[in-house]
């Protein structure tokens, strides 16, 4: 039998009624038409769902949508704001970060993720955030090299 | 300096905004109305008779729209290449692999659809089967296709020289054997399609494939309806690396499908399926004997290879070709000898993958050289040095170099990897290695036997002058090929690639092969710099006219027109545009004329404005019977040096450096170039550190997931210096040539060969897991 859930999904509040089995991952992507968060194994291996949820970057294939009652996601179609690239966006578009772009979502929402509680984190730190989220095309050299920079842009625009 | 205003560059890539904001639609994205799911009935055994199939109850379920088996759907053979037609959609008689497609539903939803492939009831009769290529080819073994005797898919024997003689006269013969594993692709899209049949029986396919104009030609075969009835639509692909170059099951299953019910059909396969459908890396085992003479020249080299192909053959064809034609170069010899075979087995098929038929063997071979050097006492890298080919020079077999930076590539490793200070210095445990290699920039024939083009191209400027449209059937896969078109055509025409729009992937525009053998950017580019080159001349032709002056005085570039290198007097033209244009606000002002007004002008005289372009290699290669395989009108090559750090007591591997250099021609975006690098040496090092497709007794996968197949993360991958090394490539578009799959080359070889370094210890046998390098290092202190 479904249930009501209410949560907020890139900042609109959103209710609906979800079958109990349903992931967070085919609410997104079926029911509510957010296609940019993306399928890769269904089994969390892969990190192409990743979401944020209340801060933290999950796989969306391994909640249930159930679970995400009364929680805060955050989508890759969260992330630019009035026509402008969210500055983690421009950097992979920048650097190079992005070939097939399948695993870019996911990727960018865990560099989110990881840069909103350490702005200035290591090398080792963000290869660390982002060891859940597969890459085949990349080597991710150029991914954690966009990561750092947009650490730096983030810090410059906080100071000014 | 740079000569051009948009090659050569750093641009970002122009679907990097659709990417990062995840607006960017995969196959799986699309929705239609009515849309229909589709899963398909595999079978759960690995070699059986089919006495019985009963769709009956499925049919009843509800919801349920279609089921298809081989009485609805025919009995046409298909595959890659012609000569090997050994696949029909679904099995009829007998089942080959666990995986081997039966039927297909159709349904409201995907549960409906799951559901229904419980109801169908197949009786099977198990027969023996056979897992291992070498079981397989001995007397005796289960037989997979009554047409091949002692499952032998192919066979190749190849001989250029007395290779026996040359060995016979050699200082030093070294002999070698290797042997890799099957590998999956690991893409992180699954295959997914949605088949669209019109009441009018045409057939839309937007599907995730590297070639859509293959695909396009299959289905039509298989649908038997005619090729201009398929239109095949790739939107973006999240990668392909090889086994997305064929039809598979499931875009077949779904255009049936779609005709049956008059409804758009999809079908996503799961991770599972992904592994199960394969065509990803064969295994091969390589055995190999090198000879040389004192003083290290390179003089006969004789290969052996054995393929496990899986139960079809896909691709496979080629990929044996390829094992033996890749050695060829890019070192001098005076006779080479080559015989393989590719043997049928109870398993999925392998297919193409990144570095086609070339990686294993290239690994045996750069391994051989390393042990070659070490027995004569020369430095690896001299001993390279010391046989390698250059510009101009022609492999024993017949590959053309026509442009090969194989030695500054040697060079470039050599320095930044501060090798002199390193090879022969390290204390045990550390250790250094390097190697060569070299790729084809797109095959030099098509898949089917044909003079068709392998690229057409067109361009058509917008009504207003601003925008060039360059319209291609070439396949975005990731690799950056929209981006490379894009900044080829506004060279060409002397615009900024803002005002360039890449419309790709669909058989409608044009005639393109797709992506494989890495031909996008050599064959895709000279197409659409002719269509280019077209449009140029009709606006020249146009303005010497007006402005009377002679073609050759006109020049564009970065969107703006010179005469003679001056503004000119271009004053009747303006005025005539600026009143045509009235009520806009972007009136030109400046000083030159203007590459818009010209295009303007252009339209309002003689209409909708395009070019075209195509491309077809020239008759390459020799006249011997598999010439045509490792033929291309250009190489790319590749020498990397990685170092190792093994922990001796676990036999625990980290890659604390690599580099890279590789020469691609003419770079035409360099972020891409190192892209393509670096990801091929991210590929190779899962390959030869712990990338393995492993199988029960009864043929089973046990590790089709993305979990348990391990490719390396963020964590086991270092930052790689990457070195472009330019040559000028002449049968190149701008002298541009491939880096997508030689880069993968060296890699293999270079880790085996640092290991070497570090341990005293040669592997031969990949994936170097802890658990086999402890094994042989424990194996080494007994001895």
């Amino acid at each position: 039998m479904k249930k009501i859930i209410k949560l907020t999904i890139n900042g609109e509040s959103v209710e609906a009624a979800v079958e109990p089995n349903r992931t967070l991952l085919q609410f997104l992507r079926e029911d509510l038409g957010l296609t940019g968060t993306k399928h890769g194994c269904g089994l969390g291996d892969c990190g192409a769902c990743t979401v944020i949820m209340e801060g933290r970057a999950v796989n969306s294939c391994l909640i249930l949508a159930i679970q995400a009652h009364g929680k805060e996601i955050i989508t890759i179609e969260g992330l630019a704001e009035g026509g402008r690239l969210h500055p983690i966006q421009q950097a992979f578009v920048d650097k190079g970060a992005i070939q097939c772009g399948f695993c870019t979502p996911g990727m960018i929402l865990s560099a989110k993720a990881l840069l909103d509680r350490n702005p200035k984190p290591t090398e080792m730190e963000i290869r660390t955030a982002i060891s859940g989220n597969l890459c085949r095309c990349t080597g991710y050299q150029k991914i954690v090299e966009a990561i750092e920079s947009a650490s730096e842009t983030i810090g410059s625009e906080e100071v000014s | 300096m740079n000569e051009y205003s948009v090659l050569n560059s750093r641009l970002p890539r122009i679907d990097a905004p659709l990417k990062a904001t995840g607006l960017a639609k995969y196959a799986d994205d699309l929705k239609f109305p009515g849309m229909l799911y589709a899963t398909i009935l595999q079978s759960p055994v690995a070699h059986a008779r089919i006495l019985n199939i009963d769709t009956s109850r499925a049919k009843k379920l509800k919801g349920v729209k279609a089921v298809i088996t081989s009485k609805e759907t025919g009995l046409i053979k298909y595959g890659v290449s012609p000569a090997r037609y050994d696949e029909t959609l679904f099995a009829h008689d007998k089942v080959r692999y666990v995986g081997d497609e039966i039927a297909a539903v159709a349904a409201v939803d995907q549960a409906t659809a799951l559901e229904a492939l419980s109801l169908i009831k197949v009786d099977y009769q198990e027969l023996p089967a056979v897992f291992d290529m070498f079981e397989a080819m001995k007397e005796g073994a289960p037989q997979i296709h009554d047409d091949y005797p002692g499952n032998l898919n192919a066979e190749v024997h190849q001989e250029f020289g007395d290779t026996e003689a040359a060995l016979a006269e050699c200082d030093l013969v070294i002999n070698h054997t290797f042997l890799n594993k099957r590998q999956d692709a690991a893409f992180l899209e699954p295959h997914s399609c949605v088949a669209i049949y019109d009441l009018d029986g045409r057939l839309t396919l937007h599907t995730s494939t590297q070639v859509p104009h293959y695909v396009m030609r299959t289905v039509a075969m298989v649908l038997q309806i005619p090729v201009g009835n398929v239109r095949v639509v790739k939107p973006y692909v999240g990668g392909g690396f090889g086994p997305k170059c064929e039809a598979t099951p499931l875009e077949l299953s779904c255009a049936f499908l779609s005709r049956f019910t008059g409804k758009p059909v999809k079908m996503t396969y799961s991770r599972e399926q992904v592994f199960l459908h394969s065509r990803a890396r064969h295994q091969f085992f390589a055995e190999m004997s090198l000879g040389v003479r004192k003083d290290g020249t390179m003089v006969a080299l004789k290969n052996k290879a054995i393929l496990d192909g899986g139960a079809y053959t896909s691709f496979g064809i080629a990929t044996v070709y390829y094992a033996g034609s890749l050695l060829g170069g890019p070192y001098k010899l005076k006779s080479m000898k080559y015989d393989g075979y590719r043997a049928y087995t109870n398993k999925p098929a392998c297919g193409a993958q990144r570095g086609h038929g070339g990686v294993a063997h290239r690994a045996a071979f750069e391994q051989l050289i390393d042990r070659t050097a070490g027995e004569l006492g020369i430095d690896p890298i001299e001993l390279r040095l010391k046989n390698i080919m250059t510009a101009g020079d022609m492999t024993v077999n017949e590959l053309d170099m026509s442009s090969l930076g194989m030695k500054e590539c040697i060079e470039a490793v050599k320095e930044h990897s501060g090798w002199q200070n390193k090879k022969g210095k390290l204390r045990r445990g550390k250790g250094i290695g390097m190697a060569c290699g070299f790729f084809v920039s797109g095959a030099g024939y098509p898949i089917y036997r044909s003079d068709t083009y392998h690229s057409t191209v067109v361009i058509k400027l917008s009504e207003d002058g601003g925008t060039a449209i360059v319209q291609t059937g070439s396949a975005e896969i990731g690799q950056g090929s929209d981006t490379t078109m894009a900044m080829i055509a506004a060279e060409t025409l002397g615009i900024s690639i803002d005002n360039v729009k890449v419309v790709s992937g669909d058989t409608d525009l044009s005639v393109d092969l797709g992506a494989y053998s890495s031909r996008q950017t050599l064959m895709t580019g000279h197409a659409t710099r002719e269509a280019a080159e077209q449009i140029r001349g009709i606006l020249k032709r146009y303005l010497a006219q007006e402005m009377g002056c002679t073609e050759e005085s006109i020049c564009f570039s970065n969107g703006i027109v010179k005469f003679d290198g001056q503004p000119g007097n271009y004053d009747k033209l303006r005025s005539h545009y600026i009143k045509e244009h009235r009520g806009w606000t972007d009136q030109p002002s400046g000083e030159y004329l203007t590459f818009k007004e010209v295009a303007r002008m252009t339209y309002l005289k003689d209409g909708t404005l395009v070019g075209t372009g195509k491309y077809k290699p020239p008759r390459l290669g020799g006249s011997y019977k598999g010439a045509a395989v490792g033929t291309s009108p250009a190489y790319g090559c590749s020498a990397q040096v990685v170092e190792v750090d093994v922990d001796l007591q676990t036999g625990e591997i980290t890659i604390e450096n690599m580099t890279d250099a590789h020469d691609c021609g003419l770079a035409i975006n360099k972020t891409s170039v190192e892209g393509q690098m670096q990801g091929s040496l991210s590929m190779g090092l899962g390959e030869c550190l712990f990338e393995e497709v492993k199988f029960d007794s009864r043929g089973r996968i046990v590790n089709p997931s993305l979990g348990e197949y391990r490719i390396p993360t963020a964590l086991d991958m270092p930052n790689v210096k990457s070195i472009i090394v330019e040559s000028h490539e002449p049968n190149g578009p701008y002298g541009a040539k491939e880096v997508g799959e030689g880069a993968i080359m060296p890699t293999i070889p270079a880790i085996l060969n640092a290991i070497y370094d570090a341990t005293g210890v040669r592997m031969n046998e990949l994936p170097v897991t802890s658990e086999r390098l402890f094994l042989a290092l424990k194996k080494q202190e007994i001895a």
